[in-house]
């Protein structure tokens, strides 16, 4: 059994572009768009990690660069460990990475759901389409410039639409966002506190 | 318990064989006690839906036991759960292909308000798509609130203008 040490003198001699990823606990790699498809190759091939267990997307807002990160997580069934690989997004406006469904079926959805919350193409997917939000919607939603509430659209079927006359609305956040504040009582930390004015902690002044 | 309808009292010794009473009454009975719900389970609530039919709350005691997973033989849709903007439509279109009379109940907080769903992807209640009868607050609610909220149905089915909803439509 190969130890985290000797995963990562592996890898980068492997690949020497593919630089040790600062990590709280399994070993993680970051890797390049054009690279990383093998680099993932090579971990399941040469390495053993069989079982995509995760893989997503981080945006770090639009004002840096590169924008978006995707993230794989891998588990090896035999020697029972994970790895993590990064590979930043080179362009922000159009992300695009290589598909990982040809070293693992599983990825199929992963991939889906990646591109329907961050808009990342993955180039070789076999069916890249939306699978939380319906086709037609025109955001991403877990980018950072889109709001929780979310923005106006149309819902996903016009017929219903014009019959009821109701659309997707920005939802009224009424003292929200609905998560508690930590660091504080309670009473004044959970989101109904919020919409209120007063309670036992501060009077009520209008 | 449904109340008892003071309209359609019967006494054989005088009447004979003869009921006397007025269509409203008559119809509005026959709806009442046997008001087939379209359950329309999305999310938690529909497991509070399952303890009200189930032996322990008893939703038969009202007459609402015959589930019916067909649109067409329902008579009260019960939209139990969150309402996503994915399903909002087919929750319309499942209203639509009931045959009237109907009515709607929106069992919890995400039916009637969108509840804590406060997002982008959550219906903010389904009173948007279908007109609703009764709201039903909590998250979920009791067995016990959707059996008062049947109730409540059954007490607003009693009260409307069955025969002439029927003779002008």
């Amino acid at each position: 059994m190969t130890t985290d040490v000797d995963l990562t003198t592996a890898v980068s001699q492997q690949f020497p572009s593919a630089l040790p990823r600062a990590s709280l606990d399994c070993p993680a790699f970051n890797s390049s768009a054009a690279e990383v498809a093998a680099v993932l190759k090579y971990l399941r091939d040469a390495q053993g990690f069989d079982f995509l267990t995760d893989l997503t997307a981080i945006d770090w807002t639009a004002e840096k660069s590169p924008r978006f990160t995707v993230i794989w997580h891998l588990y090896s069934s035999e020697q029972h460990r994970y790895v993590r690989v990064a590979a930043d997004c080179t362009s922000a406006t159009e992300p695009v990475m290589p598909s990982v469904t040809g070293l693992w079926a599983g990825a199929d959805w992963h991939e889906r759901e990646c591109y329907d919350m961050f808009g990342i193409i993955f180039t070789g997917h076999p069916d890249l389409r939306r699978i939380l939000m319906w086709d037609g919607y025109p955001y991403f939603p877990l980018r950072k410039e889109f709001p929780l509430a979310g923005l106006p659209a149309a819902l996903p079927d016009a017929e219903i639409s014009a019959e009821t006359g109701a659309g997707v609305i920005a939802a009224p956040m009424a003292g929200g966002p609905f998560v508690a504040t930590p660091g504080q009582p309670m009473s004044a930390a959970e989101p109904r506190a919020k919409d209120e004015a007063w309670n036992e902690h501060s009077e009520k002044t209008v | 318990m449904v109340t008892a309808n003071s309209e359609l009292t019967y006494n054989s010794k005088i009447e004979g064989d003869i009921i006397v009473t007025r269509a409203d009454a008559a119809i509005n009975w026959v709806r009442t006690n046997s008001m087939w719900p379209m359950p329309m389970g999305l999310a938690c609530c529909a497991i509070e839906l399952m303890a009200s039919a189930a032996s322990r709350f008893d939703i038969a005691r009202f007459g609402a036991e015959v589930m019916r997973f067909s649109p067409r033989q329902a008579d009260c849709m019960i939209v139990a759960g969150t309402v996503t903007y994915k399903m909002a439509p087919v929750v319309r279109r499942i209203y639509d292909q009931m045959a009237a009379p109907k009515w709607v109940i929106a069992m919890g907080a995400c039916a009637s308000s969108g509840g804590m769903y406060r997002s982008y992807a959550t219906l903010q209640g389904v009173d948007r798509i279908v007109p609703v009868d009764v709201y039903v607050s909590g998250c979920p609610p009791r067995p016990e609130a959707l059996l008062d909220a049947l109730m409540k149905l059954q007490a607003k089915v009693k009260r409307e203008p069955a025969a002439s909803q029927l003779l002008h439509p």
